[in-house]
Formats: C-alpha cells, structure tokens, sequence
C-alpha cells in the first residue's frame, strides 16, 4: 500500500511568535522553521508501517514557499520515499490544500493519507477532514493508535472524555494525535541519502486549484496580557484570599 | 438569515457548551435550529428546545448518530445546508471532527475556534496556540464556523421550541464504530467546570498524581487536568490534558500544580477567573499569570491545603 503524507512548514515550535507591529501578522523573518509537529507524527507513522511491511512506498508532499522543500527532506530523511513540492508564495487555505491533496490522490492512488491534526500556525485541523469529505473516504481523526485489521483499517480517537475506535474501510484518511508516537530523530547518513531522493516541483495549477483566499485578514492583534497577581506567604494566607475574592 | 447549530450531546443529555453555541449564533443573527443527530436522543432533544432563542429543534434518529461519526453527520448536514446560511457547532472533538468535512462538500472554507463574533462575516480567533489573535473576514457566502464554548456565557432562561424529525440518511458507511472507553469519574468534566486543579510533570509520578491531585480536586469540588509533560510522561491521561492541544478551559477557579507554564499550556487556561499557582521555582512563567503565587514544595502545600480548606 502507498501512503501519501503531507508535512506543512511552520514557525518552529520552541520560537515564540510574535505579532507585526502594522498588525497584519506574525513576523517571521529571519525566524526558525521547523516541521510542523503533528506532520512529523504522520511522517513517522507512515514508517513504521513501512518497516511493518504494511506500506510500500511513502509519498510526502508539501504546498508552500520554496523553503518547504527543506521540510520534505527531513521527511525523506525520517524514511520518506520520494516528495512532491507545490509551490506557491501564497498562503495557502486548508479548502485549497485539501482540493490539491485531492489532485495528488486521483494521481498518485495511495491507500491512505495520513496528515497532522493541524498546524501549530493557523491552529485550522481541518485539512486532513476536507480531504476524506472531498474523497468521500472515511476517516480517522485525532488518532492516538492505528493498525490494519484484515482489509480494515482499525483507529483509536482522542475524544473528549477518553478513546473511541472506529473501523475504515480503505482508502482512507488518518489524522495524528500527540500520543500517536514519538517521531524519530534523521540521523546524519539518512539525512545525506535523503538529498538523493527525487523531489518533484509542481505548482497549483498543474492540479488546476484556484488558491486565491477566501478569508481575509483583518487584522492580527496581541492576546490581552493578563497581569501577574502577587505571591502569598503560606497556605493560610492562599485560603484567606480565595475567601476574599469569593472563589471558595 | 438563518443558522444550522449542531448539538453536543451524549443522547441523554445535552451538553451545555451546545446552548454556548448558540449564543455564538446570536451574535451572528437570524433564526437558529438546533440539529440534534442520535440514538435514542429524545431527552437531548427535549433539552435543546429549552435552550432560550431557539427557533426549533431538528432531531435526527439512526444508530449511525449513536457515536456522531463524521461521515454520518456530514451526510445527514450538507443536504439541510440549502435552507441556512450558516453552520455552527462547538469545538469539541466532535465538532472538530466533522464540521471540515461539512466545510468542504459546501465549498467554504471553515473558521476554526472562533471566540468573537464581530458581524455576520467577521470573526475573532486565536492562532499561534493563543499568541496573537486573528480577525478574519470571510467572502464565502454560507459561514462554517467552530465555537470555543470557554469564550461565551450560556444565555439564562428557558426557551420552548418545537422538536421536528428530520429524515436520517440511510449509510451503509465507510466508518463503523467499534468501541469506547471513556473515563468515569464523579468529578465535575474538565471542559466545563466550575474548578479545576491540574497537575504537571512536578508530581513526577501517576501513583503521586493521583495521591497529591485527586484529594485537593475533591475537596474544591474541581474538575481534574494535566499539563502536556504530565500526558507525555505517563502520569495522567490524554484527555486531562489543558492546552492549545488540549482542552481549553476557563473555570471561575483554576490551581495550577507544579505546572512551570509552558505557552501552550498557558494558552489553555489563560482565561480562567482567579489563577492559583504552586510551583518550588518562583520563576517560573505561571506566576507571570497568576493571581496567587504559592512558591515552595507541592508535596507539603498541597495536603496542607488540602486538610484546611
């Protein structure tokens, strides 16, 4: 089986972001990338089923700047196959890339795409969901376990409240949670094998996507800042002031 | 103008970020029906038509509602879309679950958490794990929007709506539900409680989360949670978890225990009411946060507090 995964370039996440002062975004000039997170679970899943034999090949590919083809190489590096960049400088919406990925798929023929639950960017999770519903195949959102069950494939949930298991029928489309696994660290002669697999450039009209925006920034602001209280001396003087304030 | 709403129920009972929701769709105008899609959902039903603006109740019955799936809801959903302008559910796991799938068969791109209304196309939203707040504008011309219920208070008053059946689409579908395991627990739900005490990785152990955390949940009458290193370490469960991941939460009391505050925990539970912090490093960022500081050794303060509350 093919799997098709999509990895998506963001600010790193031990950066802290910061909002523009004009308010039109956050500045992230000169800023650390890094894989989204989430991407690096699929990525990593999508090995493991590879070194479980289930998977065949592994087709990571990324809609973005340029720049993204780095994060398809760490991808390539973690054991991905080959990749598929779609270049575009315009920030691309989750509908947009959904109706790409869904291009790739008609193309490509994987029996399952698996994709981050969302970025830590736009915080959106909602690609992985569009592209099931574009496809009409099921899904496996928030998944936290996966594993083929006969020609099923079986997915454990993060659901409010605990874990629900639900059963695909294939193809179909998996998001990752955090417990899902622990991505691995590319080790430096993968990293160099990875600079010899093929990265194919494509952009969205190859795939005939319109990716114009359908939303529009009005304006990105600073969260309110929440003023630091004070500190008390003991556990009478804590007790003493929730009595005060009514909050026991 | 009219808004489609999607209940959050679990078929007895309706969950109270549904009647948020709807106070979300308010704010947006028009007429607002409540979609209530389960097995044996009469009582949730019967419960959103008292929620106060409700126009009516749209109940769907099939067991392929009994666990929400997407691919059913989304079936059910898409045809009833001709007759609103909107669709709105609350961004629990359920509604972030299915609401894209609803998104794209309707060609709109969705606005994800939204927790401002500001006018009928116009919505705010944090990004970045709650560092910067987004108000974005929306030129599709039916609105697909997820509401974080912690940022609008549930209108008071009961309403009387009437409850239609709706026709349940017929399936079979690609996804069938296998099983569950849901926690049970007498305390309140973290999501909506009034208190919560959460725990972090200080507690360096499951057997001293339980043993340290639970008492003091119990004695406040408080939901329990869990930083993000406290889940990863295997000290408390998934679904504990407070955080842009997580869930996000903004009870009236929030105790923050040997949590050092991390941002993405910060953004989870940022708007809580009255923010206690214990923690032995008294420069750690949740004291940044907090209303009140308690700086010293968990494991004696909090049974201390405990005992004498």
């Amino acid at each position: 089986m093919k799997v098709l995964v999509p990895v998506k370039r963001v600010i790193d996440p031990n950066v802290r972001p910061r909002v523009k002062a004009d308010g039109t975004g956050v500045d992230l000039a000169n800023i650390k990338m890094a894989m989204n997170p989430f991407c690096e679970i699929a990525v990593e899943e999508a090995v493991r089923m590879k070194e479980k034999g289930v998977v065949t090949e592994i087709v990571l590919v990324s809609v973005g700047p340029a720049q993204a083809q780095e994060t398809i190489r760490i991808g390539l590096a973690m054991g991905g196959d080959r990749g598929i960049l779609v270049q575009t400088d315009v920030a691309v919406e989750p509908l947009a890339v959904a109706k790409i990925l869904a291009k790739i798929v008609e193309a490509e023929q994987p029996g399952l795409v698996i994709t981050g639950k969302q970025a830590i960017d736009d915080d959106a999770n909602q690609t992985g969901q569009m592209l099931a519903a574009l496809l009409d195949w099921p899904q496996g959102a928030f998944a936290s376990a996966v594993a083929m069950d006969g020609d099923k494939l079986k997915v454990t949930r993060e659901v409010d409240g605990g874990l629900q298991t639900v059963s695909l029928s294939i193809p179909a489309v998996v998001t990752t949670d955090l417990r899902l696994n622990e991505p691995r660290f590319a080790s430096l002669p993968n990293i160099m094998k990875a600079k010899k697999k093929v990265i194919d450039t494509k952009t969205p009209a190859d795939y005939g996507v319109d990716v114009t925006p359908r939303l529009t920034v009005v304006k990105v602001a600073e969260p309110k800042k929440r003023e630091a209280g004070e500190k008390v001396a003991d556990v009478d003087a804590l007790i003493a002031k929730l009595k005060s304030v009514g909050a026991i | 103008m009219a808004v489609l709403v999607l209940a959050e129920h679990s078929n007895s009972a309706l969950n109270d970020v549904t009647a948020k929701t709807v106070v979300a769709a308010q704010a947006f105008g028009g007429d607002i029906d409540v979609l209530v899609a389960g097995h044996n959902a009469k009582a949730a039903a019967d419960a959103a038509a008292k929620i106060p603006g409700v126009r009516k109740v749209l109940h769907a019955e099939g067991e392929a509602f009994s666990h929400s799936l997407a691919e059913a809801v989304e079936a059910l959903v898409v045809p009833l879309m001709s007759g609103y302008d909107a669709f709105f559910a609350p961004a629990t796991t359920t509604g972030k679950n299915v609401t894209p799938r609803i998104a794209a068969k309707l060609d709109v791109m969705q606005i994800s958490e939204i927790t401002k209304v500001i006018d009928a196309s116009t919505f705010e939203r944090p990004i970045y794990a709650g560092n910067a707040i987004l108000t974005v504008k929306s030129t599709d011309a039916k609105k697909v929007v997820t509401v974080r219920g912690t940022a609008f208070q549930a209108a008071a008053g009961a309403g009387s709506a009437s409850v239609e059946s709706v026709a349940a689409p017929a399936g079979p579908f690609k996804a069938t539900f296998v099983s569950e395991e849901l926690q049970k627990s007498d305390r309140p739900e973290l999501a909506s409680a009034k208190r919560v005490v959460t725990g972090g990785r200080a507690l360096a152990s499951a057997e001293q989360f339980n043993q340290y955390i639970m008492p003091l949940a119990d004695k406040l009458g408080a939901g329990v949670g869990a930083s993000r290193a406290a889940v990863d370490a295997g000290y408390a469960p998934n679904d504990y978890q407070v955080g842009q991941t997580g869930k996000v939460v903004a009870p009236e009391l929030y105790v923050a225990v040997g949590i050092s505050g991390a941002i993405q925990h910060l953004a989870g539970m940022k708007d809580s009411k009255i923010i206690v912090a214990i923690n032995k490093d008294e420069e750690a960022p949740i004291f940044q946060i907090a209303d009140y500081g308690l700086v010293g050794d968990l494991f004696k303060i909090v049974p201390e507090l405990t005992s004498k509350l």
